[in-house]
């Protein structure tokens, strides 16, 4: 591979690969949600 | 207001695959790779990342807030999420926009998706293997063609599997169905992408190394980056990519809790999608095809049929150079991967559909998911039916490229200028687990909205294009012109007398029939498809009798294409009295 094509795929894989891993690692430590009672249904809907 | 038994997500992996899922489509291995290519390679990337920031990113804040305000109103469908957040009526028939794309779309899509549970099942029957590349490309034109039953019973096998699905719910179903299949989808990609990189030139019959075709895609021609077309490119790739504009992520978000972060799952749903969009959608069927056929091969390829017809009429051929048990899993990894890419858009699909019946008219889950089934089975009838005449194309291009557009373009002017900004940005930081830059509230309040304007506008001179069947006329005047078809004629005859593997004699069927061309092994695929153009052009030329079949066809895919244009306006009329016949009964209620 040329240089510059193996720079401009490994640079932007890289940061992709970075900031996805990033946001989720932050939802998998981040247990706030987490849980069917957290999320079954919005807090003031009225279930009919 | 929301009959919404057993709705809502089971835990937060589940919400941010599911939504992942819903963006991660076929488009993300077969469009992302082709328009980098046919948009300045490794350049293409940086009006792409411009976009996502400048685009992307702001309406998937939008969406997931609008959707969040409005699940707490209990509406889970755009018209009455958007009639929540200002008096006047006009933005609920807005609003159905986010309905009809969803329906059209799905009525589609699903066929798409039929096809690769197809093709899985001739991959593990090894259906392709010792077939020339000239029959297997015949093979997908004979399944479109509906040559046999069987894309009608796949097509019907995928209906009633994403109708069964969603009749078990968010948590039940839809995120069951993603937490399997985006997995499943990753793990394939890798495989794939790992096989692709690694072909070396002079195994398996490849001509090239498979980094050829990653170096091809990645250098960067600078020159194109300043025009305005490799933008537009990049801008519509976002909006293909993200499934913003089409009502199915407000939806889902609508589910989730008012307090609940909103800003760090859009975040993680929409990098997820770009992950895999260009770390693995870029390494799979471009180095593979560069590896075997060459650039120049793969090029003509991408003229003849952009990606889907890479990934149907090539793909299966090239990975039986791995090998029968390597051919076999490599084709069940590739259409295994776009299945489950499809599958999980189809879903989300479903899901505001089923939401609007289920708020607004009090349908249980399980009958607003085979109520949608059915309607999918309707819409989706003709494009089965009448492929080959245009209607397929016609849905895509009024719901799945216009509409997007047109409903994020209003959707972001409701949010930022008449809900208004600083409510807007409340409603994206309520909750949020993550510190937003404030630079976004400018960005979705003045550079977004521009944005989608300068991508509208520029859609205008196409849209005009396809109202008035341009591309047919032009086929038809082609046809009609002798001078013209001569000339045509002898340009596609010196490309085809610069390549290795052609004789002058595959021009006369006379000498060398159809089925004798197909059957030669020693035609590649970019050579046996020119030869059939020529063919055809030089019989259109010859025989009048055929000439005047071919015109009266392309008469009727235009006419096919306005009956359909037709029934996609009285389908948007007919969401638009449904949405109002449930805002007359809930102002009956209320009263």
């Amino acid at each position: 591979m040329s240089t510059e094509g193996l720079t401009m795929m490994l640079v932007t894989e890289i940061t992709v690969t970075l900031i996805t891993a990033y946001f989720f690692f932050k939802i998998l430590v981040n247990k706030k949600q987490e849980g069917p009672d957290a999320n079954s249904a919005n807090d003031d809907e009225t279930v009919q | 207001m929301s009959n919404t038994e057993a709705s809502g997500w089971g835990s937060r992996v589940g919400l941010i695959l599911a939504m992942a899922g819903n963006a991660v489509g076929l488009g993300n291995f077969l469009r992302f790779p082709v328009q980098a290519i046919e948009n300045g390679g490794g350049a293409f990337i940086i009006p792409y990342l411009v976009c996502f920031l400048l685009m992307g990113i702001p309406l998937l804040f939008v969406e997931w807030s609008v959707g969040r305000f409005g699940g707490t109103k209990g509406h889970h469908s755009t018209p009455f999420i958007l009639d929540s957040m200002d008096k006047r009526s006009l933005w609920k028939y807005i609003g159905v926009f986010g309905i009809f794309t969803n329906l059209v779309v799905a009525a589609y899509y699903c066929y798409l998706e039929s096809w690769t549970l197809s093709y899985v099942w001739h991959s593990i029957a090894d259906t392709f293997g010792g077939k020339t590349q000239g029959e297997v490309a015949n093979f997908f034109g004979d399944y479109v063609s509906l040559n046999t039953y069987e894309p009608v019973v796949f097509w019907i096998v995928c209906l009633v599997l994403n109708t069964w699905i969603l009749s078990k719910g968010l948590s039940g179903g839809v995120e069951k169905a993603a937490k399997i299949g985006m997995p499943l989808l990753i793990l394939f990609g890798a495989f794939l992408a790992y096989k692709a990189v690694n072909i070396e030139a002079g195994e398996n019959g490849a001509l090239f190394d498979g980094t050829l075709g990653l170096d091809y895609l990645w250098t960067p021609d600078y020159s194109t980056i300043w025009e305005s077309k490799v933008w537009l490119a990049a801008a519509g790739q976002i909006f293909f990519t993200l499934s913003i504009g089409m009502g199915s992520i407000q939806c889902y978000a609508s589910y989730v809790k008012s307090k609940d972060d909103i800003a760090l799952n859009a975040m993680s749903a929409g990098w997820m999608n770009g992950f895999v969009e260009i770390v693995l959608g870029s390494a799979i069927i471009i180095p593979i095809t560069v590896g075997y056929l060459g650039i120049d091969g793969m090029k003509e390829l991408l003229s003849e049929g952009g990606g889907l017809g890479l990934g149907f009429k090539t793909m299966p051929y090239l990975f039986e150079q791995w090998g029968s048990l390597l051919g076999v899993l490599a084709g069940v990894a590739w259409f295994g991967l776009l299945f489950f890419a499809g599958v999980t858009s189809s879903l989300a699909m479903g899901t505001p559909v089923m939401g609007f019946l289920s708020d607004e008219f009090g349908w249980k889950q399980k009958n607003a998911a085979w109520a949608f089934g059915f309607a999918v089975f309707l819409l989706g009838l003709p494009t089965v039916l009448f492929f080959n005449n245009g209607v397929f194309d016609e849905y895509d291009y009024w719901a799945g490229t216009v509409s997007l557009v047109l409903f994020a373009l209003v959707e972001i002017i409701l949010f930022a200028w008449i809900f208004g900004m600083d409510k807007g940005w409340k409603e994206i930081n309520k909750g949020a687990e993550i510190k937003v830059p404030i630079i976004f509230k400018y960005i979705i309040q003045y550079v977004t909205p521009l944005l989608l304007g300068w991508v509208f506008i520029n859609s205008v001179p196409d849209i005009i294009e396809t109202l008035n069947h341009s591309a047919s006329g032009e086929k038809i005047a082609l046809w009609q012109n002798d001078k013209e078809m001569e000339k045509k004629s002898f340009e596609q005859q010196e490309i085809l007398a610069k390549k290795a593997d052609f004789k002058m004699e595959f021009l006369d069927p006379e000498v060398h029939s159809d089925e004798q061309l197909s059957v030669d092994k020693h035609i590649s695929i970019p050579t046996y498809l020119l030869i059939k153009k020529q063919r055809e052009l030089k019989k259109i030329r010859k025989d009048k009798k055929y000439r005047e079949s071919k015109i009266a066809n392309e008469e009727k895919t235009m006419l096919y294409k306005n009956i359909s244009r037709i029934f996609l306006l009285l389908l948007w009329l007919g969401i638009a009295y449904l949405v109002y016949v449930a805002s007359r009964k809930s102002k009956f209620k209320t009263t």
